[in-house]
């Protein structure tokens, strides 16, 4: 152990000096990450924040870095681990930021982790572009905090749009109008059963059951009864990870099977259909991509070799998109002073190009164009609805588990 | 009151007005360690209040410190915000109080269970209250800064030290040391030994619910699984008894060391924080069973024969 320790210690040094001789012609750019590595969100953070945000630094320094003003710098990373902890992620970026003296830092991973963080980034004037955070408060946040933005979209037009593919199915004849709604007792399912509901109730459906579940609940089989017995044609659920696999799980056991199956979080990672395989398909879910889109194709490639894991269909690509935004905006400027990059990035009228696609800021900083509902079609999580993205694949009804 | 005791005061006061001008120093790095520092301070302090004479392990601190949090987080856009910690407070000795009555009746590891499942309750009182509501996470985005915060906690942990040594030298104080060494001789001697933990356990959960409404505009985003988070009560439990309980500055002694060295290993080990913690707690016990507090005593004992 301690030989291995003191000659991990010997390269260590040897290759920091190396690095020194190899940046002596141009300093490196450093970035500060800051997320989950561990507590409840550092298995989320492993599939969607970490191998990303390690892809982009790779991939832009195999490129021979970004190019400044007085020649191309390369990235170095720093990496710490906020323990889901808000407490612990304020004092990560304040330790980033003032001790690591890092020039730019990625936003850390989830709405809260975000919100915590945004005062400091805020007051030391680094950008903060989120790409996990799911929020209405756009107007309020970025009034507050100008040099937060938003890629991933908003909660009250995913609720709408999951609501506004049943309104479609109904219209063509499709399905009938009973709904069984459930949620997550949680800030995020209980504004996004909220808002569905809303929806679908002005436009005619009937919600034939509806209830909740405490987070982390372990007994879902009720639920599924529940639902089972109101023979509804659409089960919506606004469901975290955990949940989204127990109640596909009860769902397959008890033969519940309803042309519209929706599950909310973790329905787009690779693992539900890794673990599902062909029952997966035709569930619908939260996200979604195009995938026959060549960039995202490349993206998921370069991911699966790094990673040794795929992107879920999701948020992967808008976090990796963030710093792609970011990247573009410090070459465009050619510097590394974060109050030139900011100015740049507030501007309205710079786009930047994406494996998103091309994504431009309004003027509360939101990114306008993102997918809202995917569906398991084919072994691949298409994008079934979306805004002012190309590529929306036509919803299939589910036909059974088997 | 003794002239050592003026000494003592005079000799406090001065250090709480030296560390009153750090945010003049610096705002940044030093002041978020140094917040985080007030804020276990008062925790671990008011926790000991309570827990250090009677010897009741309380894990309920997150219950009081979400309490708080949530009453901020309702509060702050239609009551000015000076009234929020204390209505926190009020809250949350109401729920000390409450819940001292129905368990303090427990002893030894049923009121430890208690404890934790308290706090597991009270969120999903808020959780069920929300959903029935339609209410959402909250957002308290306050120009409270973290040099005001920094302030507050400073002032909360200056009362709490006045409060522990008036009761210290109380009656009060004198009845639950008797309650820790032998709570039959404590009946038996006439004390009423329900009354005398019920109003020490709500002492503590006031404090909690007070630091808890004071850190809500730090967190901005109030949700029930941060604000309720378990893991707040057993760092509370591990920097009082790291520092020892049996005097009042036992906690302080704590709660320094522990936030260095928690800074310290997530600078240098962020892939491995959580097991060199174990590790370093496991070390911390074995070496240091008395705490900080046993260690000077045990000192103090061993130079004292020396000399003879």
């Amino acid at each position: 152990m301690k030989r291995r320790s003191l000659m991990t210690t010997v390269a260590a040094v040897a290759v920091m000096m190396g690095s020194l001789g190899a940046a002596s012609a141009q300093d490196a750019i450093k970035l500060g990450a800051a997320a989950p590595k561990t507590g409840p969100l550092a298995g989320g953070a492993d599939v969607t924040h970490w191998p990303a945000v390690r892809l982009w630094v790779h991939q832009t320094n195999e490129a021979g870095g970004l190019q400044l003003a007085d020649g191309p710098a390369l990235i170095e990373l720093i990496e710490y681990d906020d323990q889901t902890n808000p407490q612990q992620a304020i004092q990560a970026a304040q330790r980033l930021a003032t001790q690591d003296r890092v020039d730019f830092m990625v936003a850390p991973y989830s709405t809260g982790l975000n919100l915590a963080a945004a005062p400091i980034f805020s007051q030391l004037g680094y950008p903060q572009i989120t790409g996990t955070n799911v929020t209405n408060q756009q107007p309020e946040l970025s009034a507050q905090f100008p040099g937060m933005f938003f890629v991933l979209g908003r909660t009250g037009v995913m609720a709408e749009d999951t609501a506004q593919v049943l309104v479609d199915l109904r219209e063509s004849g499709d399905i009938g109008n009973r709904v069984a709604l459930v949620n997550v007792a949680d800030a995020f399912g209980i504004e996004m059963s909220g808002i569905s509901r809303a929806v679908l109730e002005e436009n005619g459906f009937e919600i034939v059951y509806q209830t909740s579940y405490p987070l982390g609940t372990q007994d879902i089989a009720p639920i599924i009864d529940g639902a089972k017995a109101a023979n509804p044609d659409a089960f919506i659920a606004w469901s975290y990870p955990g949940d989204t696999f127990a109640l596909t799980d009860q769902a397959i056991v008890q033969d519940f099977a309803p042309s519209v199956f929706f599950t909310a979080v973790a329905t787009a990672f690779p693992s539900y259909y890794g673990r599902f395989g062909q029952q997966a398909e035709g569930v619908m879910g939260m996200g979604g991509v195009n995938p026959d889109d060549p960039a995202f194709q490349a993206f998921a490639e370069a991911h699966q070799e790094l990673a040794g894991q795929g992107p879920d269909f999701w948020a992967s690509a808008s976090t990796y998109a963030t710093l792609e935004i970011l990247g573009q905006a410090i070459e465009a400027t050619g510097s590394r002073d974060r109050a030139v990059v900011m100015e740049y990035l507030q501007d309205n009228s710079n786009s930047y190009e994406t494996v998103l696609g091309p994504v431009q800021f309004n003027d509360m900083n939101d990114n306008e164009r993102y997918w809202t509902v995917g569906q398991w079609q084919d072994g691949v999580f298409r994008g079934v609805a979306a805004r002012g993205r190309d590529g929306v694949s036509d919803v299939v009804l589910k036909d059974g588990w088997d | 009151m003794s002239a050592r005791e003026i000494r003592n005061l005079i000799l406090s006061a001065m250090a709480f007005g030296v560390v009153a001008l750090l945010p003049f120093y610096d705002t940044g790095y030093i002041l978020s360690i140094a917040t985080t520092m007030a804020m276990f301070t008062v925790l671990a302090t008011s926790w000991a209040l309570f827990s250090g004479p009677t010897h009741y392990i309380s894990l309920a601190t997150a219950a009081f410190f979400g309490l708080g949090t949530f009453v901020t987080g309702y509060g702050f856009q239609t009551m000015p915000y000076w009234s929020l910690p204390l209505i926190a407070g009020v809250l949350g000795a109401g729920l000390a109080g409450l819940v001292g009555m129905v368990t303090l009746r427990l002893s030894g590891v049923y009121f430890v269970i208690f404890t934790l499942g308290l706090a597991e309750l009270v969120r999903q009182l808020v959780t069920w209250v929300q959903n029935r509501t339609g209410q959402r996470g909250m957002y308290v985005l306050t120009s409270i800064t973290e040099r005001d915060i920094y302030w507050q906690l400073l002032g909360m942990a200056a009362l709490v030290f006045l409060v522990g040594w008036l009761i210290g030298r109380s009656r009060l104080g004198f009845a639950l040391r008797i309650i820790g060494n032998d709570e039959t001789v404590a009946k038996h001697s006439g004390i009423n030994t329900a009354l005398a933990k019920v109003l020490l356990f709500m002492v503590s959960g006031a404090a909690a619910a007070i630091v808890g409404a004071m850190l809500a505009p730090r967190y901005i985003y109030i949700e029930p699984s941060t604000a309720f988070a378990p893991i707040l009560s057993f760092q509370v439990v591990i920097m009082a008894l790291l520092g020892g309980t049996g005097r009042l500055w036992g906690p302080v002694a704590g709660v320094i060391p522990f936030t260095l060295l928690w800074e310290f290993i997530s600078r240098h080990a962020p892939n491995q924080t959580l097991l060199l913690l174990g590790l370093a707690f496991l070390l911390i016990v074995y070496v240091l069973p008395g705490g900080v507090v046993g260690l000077q005593a045990r000192l103090k004992h061993r130079f004292g024969q020396g000399g003879h």
